[in-house]
């Protein structure tokens, strides 16, 4: 069948990718600051994909996503710190702990819409923030410290191609079909029989999941959560990955993910015109591309061979 | 027993009677036209039998079942499927997707298969696959499967909401104003297509029209609404010759 073969494609490409960056660290190729940079782009792919099934696909406009990173890197932290748990129990845990709050939130929020649910989700990252803040149990202001670096390359590339699949195949589904028609119409999503209210906080707890799982990753490279990491800026950061890749495409976040994540690295040695260039840029993307680089479509290997069919017909009228 | 009975329905917007003592009773396999001038309440009436108001009084009952409190997806999967006055496309899906999502409620295959593509994702995506394309053939659609839902000319948008309205596999039909903006030749195939899924799907159908035309020639019986309420009922003939009908299209006639 075509499609297993293409599967087996992706799975075979993935851990070339894997080996090749694997051995290009292990050989001190790419230094500690590409590194660490590697691991941001990651952990922004699954915080931008998840964000995007949300924003994007969904139609539901939430920026409240860094306070259910935060949860994850919390709650993370507490399962390996405090009670010595190992990683993968920790990163479920924080994956779970986001999700509920995820779900417990969307109840009620996702009856609003466009502008009311925004600043909803807004004051709700906020709230989350300040009440890490003031647990003690936690480090409150000073920031949880001494976490163990249990992330590694391996941890935060497999699980980000585990969310990229998990989102990509939810949303080829009947039910995300069913999050797809609450966003282009949610009368008649309704009128076809979609419950859209469970569809719309389905989407908002997996998203918030992720982002928990992203969290997780977070602290426990960083050695520390500390709550100036989650504030609403770092949503806004989440949201200019998402918009600029295109609502609705998963290629267009990943892709805008490892662009954004890059170019804020490569201006670090110029801190003074870094935000300048960096807002330029976005400026002039959303001037020539307002609906993102992808739009709402994917890179499929379908795209490629129009790409150079294309081409080549290009070639033979030129000469 | 009746399909669908509404009794004494009324709506009320603050000081507004929209529609008070509506009572409608259709048959399995009855086509039934609602008729009525502009404004005489026939959109807010089939947004009561689709769940979309909330009646302030009056009772419905569908497939022997009340449908009163029960949310509009809640009603189409009884199976009572509806279209739109203002057409209402997934407009930006492709016309494939669009009727795809109809068949949303039947799916079986739970979020763990869909993700894990395993058991019965791969079966019953095809079968719906298939069923979808048979589907846009009978409508004349199949070629234009993967076309966005917004380019297409406005008769084969209007198609492809009466495609996605049987894609819920319904029992009774709500079609609102089909023949809106469509000219003589295309309300002609229109109705001959009404006619035609009418004995192929086994269903009941109950139109809102204006196009005079369309409802006398396919129509078995015909409601007429008038400031709300139902103001006469019965066949084609009897609709025609009806003084009280021909005050409310035409005015009184003077002495």
């Amino acid at each position: 069948m075509g499609n297993n073969k293409q599967v087996w494609q992706s799975l075979l490409a993935c851990i070339a990718v894997y080996a090749l960056m694997q051995a290009l660290i292990t050989f001190d190729v790419i230094g500690p600051f590409w590194q660490l940079n590697i691991v941001l782009v990651c952990i922004n792919i699954i915080l931008a994909v998840s964000l995007n099934l949300i924003n994007g696909f969904t139609g539901q406009f939430s920026i409240g996503h860094a306070g259910f990173m935060a949860v994850g890197a919390y709650v993370g932290a507490v399962l390996t710190v405090k009670f010595q748990l190992p990683f993968i129990v920790a990163i479920l845990g924080g994956a779970a702990a986001a999700g509920f709050l995820g779900f417990m939130i969307g109840l009620p929020t996702l009856r609003l819409d466009g502008d009311y649910l925004a600043i909803a989700t807004l004051g709700l990252g906020e709230i989350i923030r300040i009440t890490i803040l003031n647990i003690p149990y936690v480090g409150g202001a000073s920031g949880f410290m001494g976490i163990p670096r249990y992330t590694s390359f391996t941890w935060v590339f497999f699980l980000t191609v585990f969310t990229v699949l998990f989102i990509r195949n939810f949303i080829n589904s009947t039910h995300g079909r069913a999050c797809i028609s609450v966003r282009e119409n949610q009368i008649a999503a309704e009128a076809m029989g979609v419950d859209t209210t469970k569809y719309k906080v389905m989407a908002f707890t997996i998203g918030a999941a992720f982002a928990g799982v992203a969290g997780t990753l977070f602290a426990h490279y960083f050695y520390i959560a500390h709550p100036a990491s989650f504030t609403f800026m770092k949503s806004f950061d989440i949201l200019t990955i998402v918009v600029l890749g295109g609502l609705g495409s998963i290629s267009g976040s990943i892709t805008a993910a490892i662009l954004l994540t890059f170019i804020s690295a490569a201006l670090a040695g110029y801190p003074e015109w870094r935000m300048i260039i960096y807002s330029l840029m976005l400026i002039v993307l959303m001037l020539y591309r307002p609906q993102g680089l992808f739009g709402n479509r994917e890179i499929s290997l379908k795209m490629f061979g129009r790409l150079m069919g294309g081409n080549k017909r290009g070639t033979t009228e030129g000469n | 027993m009746a399909l669908l009975k509404a009794t004494k329905l009324s709506k009320v917007f603050g000081g507004l009677k929209a529609v008070s003592n509506f009572d409608v009773t259709i048959e399995k396999g009855e086509l039934i036209g609602l008729i009525g001038p502009n404004g005489a309440g026939k959109t807010t009436a089939f947004n009561l039998l689709t769940g979309v108001y909330e009646p302030t009084t009056g009772e419905i009952e569908f497939d022997g079942k009340s449908m009163l409190g029960l949310k509009p997806y809640q009603i189409t999967q009884h199976g009572l499927a509806r279209t739109f006055q203002n057409i209402r496309l997934f407009s930006e899906l492709s016309v494939l997707d669009n009727v795809k999502i109809a068949y949303h409620f039947h799916v079986k295959y739970g979020i763990l298969e869909s993700v894990l593509r395993i058991g019965r994702y791969h079966k019953e995506e095809a079968e719906i696959e298939k069923k979808a394309i048979a589907l846009l053939e009978i409508f004349k659609l199949a070629d234009k499967k993967d076309e966005i839902a917004k380019n297409l000319p406005y008769g084969e948008q209007r198609r492809l909401e009466i495609a996605r309205a049987l894609a819920a596999q319904p029992k009774l039909l709500l079609l609102d104003e089909p023949a809106a903006g469509m000219n003589p030749q295309e309300t002609q195939e229109l109705m001959k297509m009404i006619k035609w899924i009418k004995q192929e799907f086994d269903l009941t159908i109950l139109l809102i029209e204006h196009d005079m035309s369309l409802v006398m020639n396919v129509c078995e019986r015909i409601y007429v609404l008038e400031y709300g309420s139902i103001i006469a009922q019965g066949i084609p003939e009897e609709i025609k010759n009806n003084p009280r009908v021909i005050e409310a299209y035409l005015g009184e006639e003077v002495d």
